[in-house]
This record gives C-alpha cells, sequence and structure tokens, in this order.
C-alpha cells in the first residue's frame, strides 16, 4: 500500500497533477456479509478486490471535468440524464461561488452525471456490495459492524441537521484502508443503485407487488441494527437516475492495477 | 407545465419545418435518443436505436428466459396494438429491450418472437451491450437486480415515445386489458405523428 502511494506520488509532477486527477486506494475483497437479505443469496458474497477513491469527488474535481465535457454543463446537459436542480448551487454553468467552495464534495449531482465523472477517469462507480464493504471498516478493523460505539458515532451523523454547510473532503481519519469520508459526509451514488428494490411496504406480499418485482422478493435487512445502512439503501432505491440531493455525492471505483 | 414546455417545442419545430432546411433537428433535450445504444435485434441486425427517431414507440424491458411476467409484458403490447386501427399499427413501433444481453441472443429473441407470433414490421426484440442496460433502464424508469439463478427482479412498464423519443406516458398495468388512459395517450401520439409525415420523412434521413 504505502508503496502504491509512493508510485503515485512520483508520478504526480510528471502527469501534471490537476484536479481531476484522482487517488485510489487499493481493497482487497474477500468474503463478505452484506446487511441486505437478499432471498436468493444464502451465503456470503464474495467482493474481488478492487480500487476506490480515497475521498469523496469535489466541486473543485467535478468543475474541471465539466469545462472539458461541456455537455454536462448545468446549462447544456440533457434533461434525462439530470433533473433542473443539477449542479443548482454553483455559481454559474463553470463557476463554484460561495456555495459551493473547491474543496466540498460535488452534491447535487445525478447518477448519469456521476458515471461519466467515472467513465472519463477511466474508471466507474462503485457498485453497492463495493461500498458497503468499503464502510463496514473502521481505522482499526475490516468490519467493525458489529461495534455498538462505532454504530453510535455513524448514526450520530444521521441525526444531525442536513442543511449544514458540507465539510471539505478529506479531513475525516482514514479507515483501515485508507479512505474517507465514507460516513458522516454526504451520501454517495453506486452503479447498481437501482437493483435496490425495497418493497415500500412489507406488509403487502400480494399480486401487487408480484407484479411490481418480478420474480424473488424485494430485498429486506439482515440486521436492522445496520440502521445507516438501511438508510442509504431507502435513500438510493427511492431515487431515478436523473435524480439530485443536496447531500448526495459520489466516488469512483476500479480494478486494481 | 411538462405539457406547455411540448408544446412550445412542437411550435417550434413546425416553423423550423416552414423553412424547410433539410438538416436533422437537434433532438429535444428530455429524449431519451439523449443515450446513444446499439442494439442488436431478433434479425442479428445491428443499429442504434436513435434510428428509431421518427415514430411514436412503445418501449419496455424483459428477459427471454423470464417465466412469470415477460410474456405478460408481450401481452401488454399485443393488448395495445389490438386496441388501435390498421393505419395507426402501422406508424407504431413496439421495442422490447433485453437487461439479459449474455443469454438473449438474436436466435433467443427470434424463438420468442415466433412463438408469440409477433409481426416484425413493428416489434423489435433486441439486446444491447452488457454496458448500456443500467442506462437505458435510467432513461426509461426501469429497476432490477440480477438474481444468482441468473433471473431478474425488475420493475415493468410500457413506456410510451413520442417520435423524437420523449416519454409521453407509462402504464405499469402488465396483461391483455390495457389501462384506458394510457391507449388514449397512444391515440393522441400516433395522431400528432400523422399530422407531420414530411417532418417524420426528414428525421429519418
Amino acid at each position: 500500500m504505502r508503496r502504491f502511494i509512493a508510485c503515485w506520488l512520483l508520478t504526480v509532477p510528471l502527469t501534471g497533477f490537476t484536479a481531476g486527477a484522482a487517488d485510489y486506494v487499493k481493497l482487497p475483497g474477500g468474503r463478505f456479509h452484506t446487511a441486505l437479505k437478499y432471498e436468493d443469496i444464502k451465503e456470503n458474497m464474495r467482493v474481488a478486490p478492487f480500487a476506490l477513491m480515497r475521498k469523496p469527488v469535489t466541486n473543485a474535481e467535478f468543475l474541471a471535468f465539466v469545462r472539458s465535457h461541456p455537455q454536462w454543463r448545468r446549462d447544456r446537459v440533457a434533461s434525462v440524464f439530470a433533473e433542473p436542480r443539477y449542479v443548482s448551487h454553483w455559481a454559474g454553468p463553470v463557476t463554484l461561488g460561495p456555495a459551493a467552495l473547491p474543496q466540498q464534495p460535488v452534491v447535487q449531482v445525478s447518477w448519469f452525471a456521476a458515471r461519466a465523472y467515472c467513465e472519463a477517469q477511466g474508471a466507474r462507480l462503485p457498485t453497492w456490495v463495493e461500498w458497503e464493504y468499503a464502510a463496514a471498516a473502521d481505522e482499526m478493523r475490516r468490519d467493525a459492524r458489529s461495534d455498538l460505539l462505532w454504530r453510535e458515532r455513524i448514526l450520530h451523523w444521521y441525526s444531525q441537521p442536513s442543511n449544514r454547510p458540507l465539510q471539505r473532503a478529506g479531513l475525516q481519519t482514514p479507515n483501515v484502508y485508507g479512505v474517507q469520508d465514507l460516513h458522516g459526509l454526504v451520501w454517495e451514488w453506486t452503479e447498481d443503485f437501482s437493483s435496490l428494490l425495497v418493497d415500500p411496504d412489507n406488509r403487502n406480499q400480494g399480486d401487487a407487488d408480484k407484479a411490481k418485482f418480478c420474480g424473488a422478493g424485494a430485498l429486506s435487512m439482515n440486521d436492522r441494527d445496520h440502521y445507516a445502512v438501511l438508510m442509504r439503501v431507502a435513500m438510493l432505491s427511492s431515487l431515478d437516475a436523473e435524480d439530485t440531493t443536496a447531500n448526495l455525492g459520489f466516488r469512483c471505483a476500479k480494478e486494481p492495477k | 407545465m411538462k405539457r406547455l414546455h411540448v408544446a412550445i417545442s412542437c411550435l417550434a419545430l413546425f416553423a423550423s419545418s416552414a423553412i424547410a432546411a433539410p438538416k436533422p433537428f437537434p433532438l429535444p433535450r428530455d429524449s431519451v435518443y439523449q443515450l446513444p445504444a446499439i442494439l442488436v435485434d431478433q434479425h442479428g441486425r445491428s443499429s442504434d436505436w436513435r434510428g428509431r427517431r421518427g415514430n411514436p414507440q412503445i418501449v419496455a424491458m424483459f428477459y427471454t428466459s423470464c417465466q412469470y411476467i415477460c410474456p405478460l409484458i408481450v401481452d401488454s403490447g399485443k393488448a395495445v396494438e389490438h386496441a388501435l386501427t390498421p393505419a395507426e399499427r402501422a406508424r407504431l413501433g413496439i421495442l422490447l429491450i433485453s437487461m439479459d444481453p449474455k443469454r438473449d441472443t438474436p436466435a433467443a429473441l427470434m424463438s420468442i418472437a415466433s412463438k408469440r407470433k409477433l409481426d416484425a414490421a413493428r416489434w423489435t426484440l433486441a439486446r444491447p451491450k452488457m454496458d448500456d442496460v443500467r442506462s437505458i433502464a435510467g432513461v426509461l424508469g426501469v429497476r432490477y437486480r440480477q438474481l444468482a439463478d441468473g433471473g431478474f427482479n425488475h420493475t415493468s412498464a410500457l413506456v410510451l415515445l413520442d417520435a423524437d423519443g420523449r416519454i409521453l406516458a407509462r402504464t405499469e398495468k402488465m396483461g391483455s386489458v390495457p389501462e384506458a388512459e394510457f391507449i388514449a395517450a397512444v391515440h393522441r401520439a400516433l395522431r400528432g405523428a400523422h399530422r407531420s409525415p414530411g417532418f417524420v420523412d426528414r428525421l429519418n434521413r
């Protein structure tokens, strides 16, 4: 890992560091027990090794992308890809302004826009299980989820009012993999957000639901104590791909080198 | 508001067609055809779905090995057809896009088309590239997850597109009894398409 970072630092001056140059860390993957309950998956899931951005994408980085890909300017973007609130907190189509500081994570971005950003980096959005796997770690442990104190710490953030200005990205202590800000800053898109089919009302198991979700039933929670995960899933499952929210950003993933 | 927006853009289109510039009109920003997507149909022909611009379409997502609801999706498309006059039918395209491109080869698509006696003049069953499935589902508002056994858990909808690929209506009522409101929207869409054949021709070029 240290060598990976050292190599990255060495290449920075050569490649010319811009706001768009991304900083990834490698995650080893392995067997993972998701907090979600899928009717068709009885065993632990296998997460393949992958690389994940250390921090969520910032306003400055997203602005650099919009400048080089003007079809993603808010005044030019196709409305099928982004709703009217898309980066509406920026001062202008290519100006950040006082409500969007360069080092704050970018929010008000649609799934299509997040995906296009990652594609432009030769990357992709992480899958849900990759995100959940990375976010199960704390500073010392790969899986801190059974620690009540840690859970409380995470939940504390969800109890904060969401109308305060966002902190800068990268202020939190990195988790054991070196990833920051998975909790406590913004919510994040995943590639397969629209695979999270949550039955809006678990009590309805009649024909209407069968018609809505073909095949096996909608997912539910393995462990209701993982309330933070449940909230993420509920939020992502309620969104369409062109939607944006004031607390929803993203980071990219890619195959490990 | 949306209707007003559509009315204004229609006016704008007619105004510019009166000037008769033969170049293609810019695609509306709210058209699903903003998304490029190469589809391979049941005959093995490959084409970008944006080539369907020019005629209203009914689009749905499905997969051929689906036992329960996908046959109902075909039933729903047929039910819409039955509610139309022959002249209307001739102007409507029906496009079923697979969410399972790995298994839905042209042969697999063709076997459903033959079994269900789907008129190839109107019905296209097609598979996208693997990477495009979730984006296509995104513009159509379809959610899905692949199951461990290879099947899918998915939402089902028929989506009505106008000649420019704008979503006019959708129905999640599957089966042989269509939603009256949806059928009315299809009639309206086809009347709209009929009024401007020259316009449609130019778009196809």
